[in-house]
């Protein structure tokens, strides 16, 4: 038995939409095995992990919590691959982002005006921006492969902010933790509804960058630039659009997003720098980025999917004792899943048979 | 001194060598297998524990082996048979590796390892400098210079070689010639996997005998960028291998004698040089684009789809 492809003739729009729920019916059916196989009961282990989580308010809360730099980053990074521009060090941007937007606090903590947040968010989206700016350089001056420079910078950040809250801005109050002074009240992002949970305003953030960016997608000139590029750069050309200034749009509008993201959660999540400001929301989004299907929209929808396994991964963990490895290994399947079923929206998957075979050759 | 500053630069450089040389198999037949890493650290988790549960590491190295080249076939089987994205599906492998290996790890974090011991050559690693250094190693070093002629001639004088170069350059040219190109590209993933897989055997084996979780802490990547630098030639693997070991060995012992010398250089800054190397050797590299071009396997990346 093989398997064989055949190209639609058009892409299947039942598909498009089929693909992601499917994907994620699977992941579901893989989670089950694994629980099992784990010597859990795997129906309890899911709602657990799936449902528990969405019942309550405060928890709900978290949802928005994780939700928005998720989204926030898979937005810049949805148009990044529709340009065919690979940036997968998000997570170097948010650090450096992260970085840029807490010098204010960090250095003028007795400095109490409504002109600091705004001045934070600003400067944590130009150090992302900045950040995701070497890649582009290298791309465009050296072409230098971005997937790879984007990546190692990562590691790079991650080591200097490290130092950061080591040395130079650590809290010589902070009883030898790594960690910066708490930013004061006016330098952090307020909640939303403070009565009733943590969410803060990073997920309004992240929903009007969504909605602008699928506006921009949908109706704009530029969003049309983006997606000619990435599926021919030749006929781009031809429409007068330029590859290299792609280049720099996507990956300077994807830094920025990712540096917002930063500098938003340390002020509103955190609170203060410390060595660990993210269990990998870089590198999620990718995978929200994707299971959206790169549209804007959708990595809403996908966004609030992702968040939810890192949710669940903490209930689990507290509650039947299953390590929170568990959610990266959801989070892995589900984008094999996403991929795999996304096949089915250009091809039609037909499985021959050897004995079907032969009759074919001889028809 | 100088020989052991040697005997650390060589087993840093090993796994890179020996991933690299799997990833160099696999992009020759025109496949980008960005999940690496991935492969990388499920042949370590696997190395490991199979070297704790039946107390030889010799079995603990064939486990990394089958490890990593079975969780290629995953790759294979979205890439080649169902053609989806390289890069995206190559990031899913590297997620994917990274989640499953400390699930398998996690119930071994802090006991200790089992060593793969060297192999010494009796006579040969008497000869005086470079005896120890080349003939009393373990079986990965080993490994890695023999794997380093043998694909070299593989690619270069064998006709299977050829075939392999050829669907790289044009898998539509090969189609046509009659050469099967979905499995041949299955067969040069595997092989990049049990490379990697291997390689992530050394680090828990060798290297560091123990489970650590993330603990391939972005070799793999680096071996990706190895690849690029040596511009698909296995020789030059092995000369890269040793320059981006030499980087990280160096570093480590820079942060020592700077200790000792009582100058003040932040550790993270030198724990940053690999990485800041990597990219810098890639700008040097690629910033000659007509060399790139003409190294590059022309159809790296693309996705095949047979018409019939």
């Amino acid at each position: 038995m093989r398997i064989e492809l055949q190209k639609r003739a058009r892409v299947s729009p039942l598909f498009s939409i089929l693909s992601p729920l499917l994907a994620l019916v699977l992941t579901l059916l893989f989670g089950a095995i694994m629980f099992w196989l784990l010597g859990k009961n795997p129906l309890s282990a899911l709602y657990i992990y799936f449902v528990e989580p969405l019942l309550e308010i405060w928890s709900l809360h978290e949802l928005a919590v994780k939700a928005a730099p998720l989204i926030l980053i898979a937005v810049g990074l949805a148009v990044c691959y529709r340009s065919n521009n690979w940036n997968i060090g998000a997570e170097g941007q948010f650090t450096i982002g992260a970085i840029t937007g807490s010098i204010l606090p960090v250095m003028y903590p007795a400095w109490h005006s409504p002109m600091i947040l705004p001045l934070m968010l600003i400067l944590g989206m130009i150090g992302g921006a900045l950040y995701a700016g070497i890649p582009a350089l290298l791309k465009t001056r050296f072409n230098t492969n971005e997937i790879l420079t984007s990546l190692m910078l990562v590691y790079i950040a991650q080591l200097y902010l490290d130092w950061l809250v080591r040395g130079p801005w650590r809290d010589p109050q902070g009883n030898n933790f790594p960690i910066t002074k708490t930013f004061q009240i006016e330098a952090v992002v307020p909640e939303i509804l403070s009565s009733s949970g943590r969410a803060h305003w990073a997920f309004v953030f992240a929903i009007v960058a969504a909605v602008a960016l699928w506006f921009m997608m949908r109706f704009m000139l530029k969003g049309f630039e983006v997606s000619v590029l990435g599926q021919s750069e030749r006929a781009g050309r031809f429409a007068g659009f330029s590859a290299r200034r792609m280049v720099w749009f996507s990956m300077l509008l994807s830094g920025a997003l990712a540096g917002l993201a930063g500098i938003s959660e340390v002020s509103g999540s955190i609170g203060h720098l410390q060595p660990v400001i993210s269990p990998g929301y870089g590198f999620t989004a990718i995978i929200v980025a994707f299971l959206g299907r790169l549209n804007p929209l959708g990595i809403i929808a996908s966004g609030l999917v992702l968040a939810l396994t890192y949710l669940g991964g903490e209930a689990a963990q507290l509650s039947i004792g299953i390590s929170d490895k568990v959610s990266r290994v959801f989070q892995g399947l589900l984008l094999f899943f996403v991929l795999s079923c996304d096949t089915l929206i250009h091809y039609r998957i037909r499985l021959i048979f050897a004995g079907a075979k032969t009759a074919e050759v001889k028809g | 001194m100088f020989e052991a500053i040697l005997l650390t630069v060589i087993t840093a450089s090993t796994p890179l060598v020996l991933a690299a040389l799997g990833e160099l198999v696999t992009e020759r037949s025109g496949v980008l297998n960005l999940g690496v890493e991935g492969m990388m650290i499920m042949g370590a988790a696997c190395a490991f524990v199979a070297a704790q549960l039946t107390g030889s590491p010799y079995i603990g190295l064939l486990a990394g082996i089958l490890g990593g080249g079975v969780f290629s076939l995953l790759f294979g089987l979205l890439t080649l048979t169902l053609v989806a994205n390289q890069v995206a599906t190559g990031l899913a492998l590297t997620i994917l590796g990274l989640g499953l290996s400390g699930q398998i790890g996690e119930a071994f974090v802090g006991q200790p390892g089992i060593k793969l011991q060297p192999i010494v050559f009796p006579l040969l690693s008497d000869i005086p400098f470079f005896g120890r250094v080349l003939f009393a190693q373990d079986l990965t070093f080993y490994l890695s210079v023999v794997l380093v002629i043998g694909i070299n001639w593989f690619l270069f004088r064998s006709r299977t070689g050829l075939k392999l170069r050829a669907i790289g350059d044009n898998h539509a040219s090969a189609h046509a010639l009659g050469i099967n190109v979905i499995r041949t590209r299955y067969l040069a993933v595997m092989f990049g996997g049990a490379c990697a897989g291997l390689a992530g055997a050394q680090l828990s084996l060798v290297y560091t005998p123990q489970w650590v979780e993330n603990m391939s802490a972005g070799r793999g990547w680096i071996a990706l960028a190895l690849v690029v630098f040596a511009s698909w030639r296995p020789w030059r693997v092995l000369a890269g291998g040793y320059l981006f070991g030499a980087v990280g060995i160096g570093q480590l012992h820079a942060q020592i004698l700077a200790q000792n010398l009582g100058i003040v250089i932040p550790s993270q800054f030198l724990s940053a040089l690999p990485y800041a190397a990597t990219i810098v050797v890639l700008i040097i590299i690629s910033h000659n684009r007509r060399t790139t071009l003409i190294n590059t396997p022309a159809s790296l990346g693309k996705p095949f789809v047979p018409d019939r």
